[in-house]
C-alpha cells in the first residue's frame, strides 16, 4: 500500500513492476511536501528548492533529523499530538507586533 | 477519444474537483439523496490550495451586530460589488458547517472561556476529515482522474469525460447535474498546491456557454522563499525587511509604503528576518500556527527568526482573485441548465466584491457554495426523474483535444505554449503595474498564440492532460486581459495605471464569455452598448472559429437563465 502514489496532487510517482513507488516526473513535483505526511514509515523528503535539484544523502537526513519531520509536526503517526490539537493560529493576534500604516 | 476500454458510468450528479469546495458540493448532493460521483485530478485530501497548509476562514459567532460590522467593512472594501444578503448567507452557512466538521472529530482550540475558535483549519487534517464524510455519505469517489470535457445536448449538460491517469484509461460520467469544483487558475506558478489549478473548469463551462465574471480581479501575487514554494504571508506581520546590502527596507511599526513588495521587488532582492518575534515563547507560538512556513527554512539550514532570507512574489491568479464562473441564484447554477459551480471555480465577487478572498473569505465561499452548489445539483437531477443514458450527449472539448493532424509539424507543443502564457501573466509589470497599453499589447500576443490549441495533439494521458490544462491557460489569461481593459478605473485590486480612480459609473460586475471570440459587457446585460473600440480589441476571430463546435454561443442558454434574479 503505497500511499505516495495514490495521494500525490501532481501524479509524480509510477509503481514498478515490483510494485514500489519509483519518482518518474520529479519536473512534475510542486513541492507541497503532503507525500511526506501521508508516508507512514517516513520514506520520502522533499526538498524545499523549487526549480532545482539538491543532491542527498539518507544518512545526512536522518543525521540532521529532517526526515520525517514534518509528519511529526503535522502529528500523524502513533502516540503523536495532531498539530490541529495545538493549533496557536487562533491566538497568534495577541504577539503581533504594532503595525505601521500604508501610506502612498 | 481513445477507445481503450473506457470505463463508463452513470450518477445523479458529477463532481469535479476534490479540494473543498467539491468536498462540501459532493457530501451536499449525496445528503440530498443523489447518486454521486467525484473526480479529482489528483486526491481528495491532498489536492489543491488548502490541504497541503491550512486556511483562515471568514467566521463570526452569531451576533448581529459583530455580522453587520463585517458586513459594511467588506461591502467599502469590495468595491461594492458585493452583496450584503451573500456575506451574511455565507455567515449562517459556514458557521452551521464547522459546528458539524467539530462533530466529526475536527479538535478546534477554545478560548479561555470554552469558546471554540473555529476561524483556522489544519489542511491536512481537515482534508482528511472531509474525505471520510464524503466516503460516508456513500459518495464514489474517482482519484487521479481529470476531467477534460462536458457532455451536453439540448437540454444542457449531461455529464463528462476524463482520463484515469494511473490506468491509462478513458471515463465517461453520465450526469443530469455536473458541479465545477475545480479551483481557479494559478497557471503553474507553484504556489503552495497551487499546480493542479490550471482552469479547465473555466473552459469547459465556457465551451458550453456559461459566463465569467470578474476575471479583471486577478491582481494577486503571494509572497514565498525566493528559493520555494510556501505561499504563507501572515507571518510575515514578525519580519524586518531588508535590501541586499542590509538596510532596513521595513520594520513594524513604521511607515510601509503601498505596493511594498512588488515594488521593492521590482529593485532588486528582498530579504526578510522573523526579528519581532523576539522570545522563545513566541517562537513556539508562530511554530504551532503556520508551521508550514518554516518547512522551507528549516531544511534550507536557515533560522528565519535570526537569519535573513530571500522573498519572491507568486502569481496567483484567478485562486486568490475573486473571479470564474458566473453563478446565477443562490443555488450556484450557471447559465447552462444543469451546471453549477463551487468555491474558486465560481466567482466569488457576490461575497468578496473587487477584493482578494485570500484565504477567509475563499474558504468560507468554498464551504459555503460547495453545500449549496451540491443541494442544488442533486435538486435539479432528482427533479429530471430520468437517467442521462437517454440523453444523445457531445463531448464538448475543443481547445487542446484535437486528434486530428492540420499537416507535419503542426502537433502542440505543451511547454512552449505554457511558457508564452506564464510570460504574459506573471511579470509584475504586466500583470501587477497594470496600464492600459502595457495589457492591450500582451492580450494581443496571447490572442495572437491562441490557434495554437487547435494543433493535434499526440502521446500519453500525461500529454493529453498537459494539453488540455495549456489551453485552459490560454484562455484564462484572455478572458483576465479583455476584463481588464473593459474595467476603466481603479477599483478593489484591480487598477490601471492611467485611471487611478474609482468610476462610478462602472460600478457593476463585468461579464466575459466566449471562447474564440471573447465579448464582455456589464453584467445581465449581453447586449447592451458598451465601448466598441474596446471591444474590438478584445475581440478575436481566429480562423479556426468556423469549426463545428463553434455553433455553442453565449445565448444558446440564455431563455432558460432569463427567468432568474440578477443581483447586479
Amino acid at each position: 500500500m503505497w500511499l505516495c502514489i495514490k495521494v500525490c496532487p501532481t501524479n509524480v510517482f509510477d509503481r514498478t513492476e515490483t510494485g514500489l513507488p519509483l519518482i518518474a516526473r520529479q519536473e512534475d513535483c510542486q513541492t507541497c511536501f503532503i507525500c511526506e505526511v501521508y508516508c507512514p514509515v517516513d520514506a520520502l523528503y522533499v526538498s524545499p528548492y523549487a526549480d532545482i535539484k539538491q543532491q542527498v544523502t539518507e544518512q545526512e537526513l536522518v543525521s540532521v533529523g529532517i526526515i520525517g519531520s514534518w509528519r511529526e509536526i503535522i502529528g500523524w503517526g502513533r502516540g503523536r499530538t495532531r498539530l490541529a490539537e495545538i493549533d496557536e493560529t487562533p491566538f497568534i493576534d495577541r504577539i503581533l507586533p504594532p503595525q505601521g500604516t500604508i501610506s502612498s | 477519444m481513445h477507445a481503450n476500454d473506457e470505463l463508463k458510468l452513470t450518477a445523479d450528479v458529477l463532481v469535479i474537483g476534490g479540494g473543498p469546495a467539491g468536498a462540501w458540493a459532493a457530501w451536499s448532493a449525496a445528503s440530498q439523496g443523489a447518486k454521486v460521483i467525484l473526480v479529482d485530478k489528483g486526491f481528495l485530501g491532498s489536492s489543491g490550495a488548502t490541504a497541503p497548509g491550512g486556511t483562515n476562514l471568514l467566521y463570526l459567532p452569531p451576533d448581529e451586530k459583530l455580522r453587520n460590522e463585517a458586513v459594511s467593512q467588506r461591502m467599502k472594501e469590495g468595491g461594492y460589488l458585493s452583496e450584503p444578503d451573500w456575506i451574511h448567507r455565507v455567515l449562517d452557512q459556514v458557521y452551521i458547517n464547522l459546528e458539524r466538521v467539530e462533530t466529526w472529530g475536527y479538535p478546534f482550540r477554545r478560548d479561555e472561556n470554552g469558546v471554540p475558535m473555529r476561524d483556522h483549519l489544519q489542511g491536512p487534517e481537515y482534508m482528511k476529515l472531509m474525505r471520510s464524510a464524503v466516503s460516508r455519505a456513500g459518495v464514489r469517489i474517482m482519484d487521479q482522474s481529470p476531467a477534460l470535457e462536458l457532455l451536453t445536448d439540448e437540454h444542457g449538460v449531461g455529464g463528462a469525460r476524463g482520463i484515469s491517469r494511473q490506468k491509462n484509461r478513458d471515463w465517461e460520467v453520465r450526469a443530469q447535474s455536473v458541479v465545477i469544483a475545480t479551483g481557479g487558475c494559478a497557471f503553474l506558478s507553484k504556489g503552495l498546491g497551487c499546480n493542479v489549478l490550471t482552469g479547465e473548469g473555466l473552459l469547459m463551462a465556457a465551451e458550453l456557454g456559461a459566463e465569467l465574471s470578474g476575471m479583471e480581479f486577478s491582481r494577486q501575487y503571494a509572497p514565498s522563499a525566493a528559493f520555494g514554494t510556501v505561499t504563507r504571508g501572515r507571518l510575515l506581520n514578525w519580519a524586518t525587511y531588508y535590501d541586499e546590502d542590509g538596510n532596513t527596507l521595513y520594520s513594524p511599526g513604521g511607515p510601509r509604503p503601498h505596493d511594498f513588495l512588488p515594488t521593492m521587488l521590482r529593485k532588486g532582492p528582498v530579504y526578510a528576518t522573523l526579528n519581532h518575534a523576539d522570545t522563545e515563547e513566541k517562537q513556539r507560538i508562530l511554530r504551532q500556527s503556520h508551521a508550514i512556513f518554516f518547512v522551507p527554512y528549516d531544511r534550507a539550514g536557515i533560522d528565519p527568526f535570526k537569519e535573513r532570507f530571500p522573498l519572491t512574489l507568486r502569481y496567483e491568479g484567478t485562486v486568490r482573485g475573486t473571479g470564474g464562473i458566473r453563478i446565477t441564484g443562490e443555488d450556484c447554477a450557471t447559465t447552462v441548465p444543469g451546471l453549477y459551480a463551487a468555491g474558486d471555480a465560481a466567482t466569488r465577487e457576490r461575497v468578496t466584491g473587487a477584493k482578494s478572498g485570500g484565504g477567509a473569505f475563499n474558504a468560507s465561499w468554498a464551504i459555503c457554495s460547495g453545500t449549496w452548489a451540491g443541494e442544488g445539483a442533486a435538486k435539479h437531477a432528482l427533479s429530471t426523474r430520468s437517467s442521462a443514458n437517454g440523453r444523445r450527449l457531445q463531448a464538448a472539448g475543443r481547445g487542446g483535444m484535437s486528434r486530428e493532424s492540420a499537416g507535419p509539424g503542426q502537433s502542440l507543443d505543451t511547454a512552449s505554449l505554457i511558457q508564452s502564457v506564464q510570460r504574459e501573466v506573471f511579470p509584475l509589470d504586466i500583470n501587477y503595474f497594470r496600464s492600459e497599453p502595457v495589457i492591450q499589447k500582451s492580450l494581443e500576443r496571447l490572442n495572437a498564440l491562441w490557434p495554437e490549441v487547435y494543433a493535434e495533439v499526440s502521446g500519453d494521458s500525461r500529454e493529453r492532460i498537459k494539453a488540455r490544462e495549456a489551453a485552459a491557460m490560454a484562455a484564462t489569461a484572455r478572458w483576465m486581459y479583455t476584463a481588464v481593459l473593459a474595467r476603466r478605473e481603479t477599483r478593489g485590486m484591480h487598477t490601471l495605471l492611467e485611471y487611478p480612480n474609482l468610476n462610478s459609473s462602472l460600478q457593476h460586475r463585468l461579464t466575459v464569455s466566449g471562447i474564440d471570440r471573447i465579448q464582455v459587457y456589464p453584467e445581465g446585460k449581453p447586449h447592451a452598448q458598451v465601448n466598441h473600440e474596446l471591444l474590438e480589441a478584445a475581440q478575436y476571430h481566429v480562423h479556426t472559429a468556423s469549426r463545428e463546435n463553434e455553433s455553442r454561443e453565449p445565448d444558446r442558454w440564455m431563455a432558460a437563465a432569463a427567468g432568474e434574479g440578477e443581483g447586479a
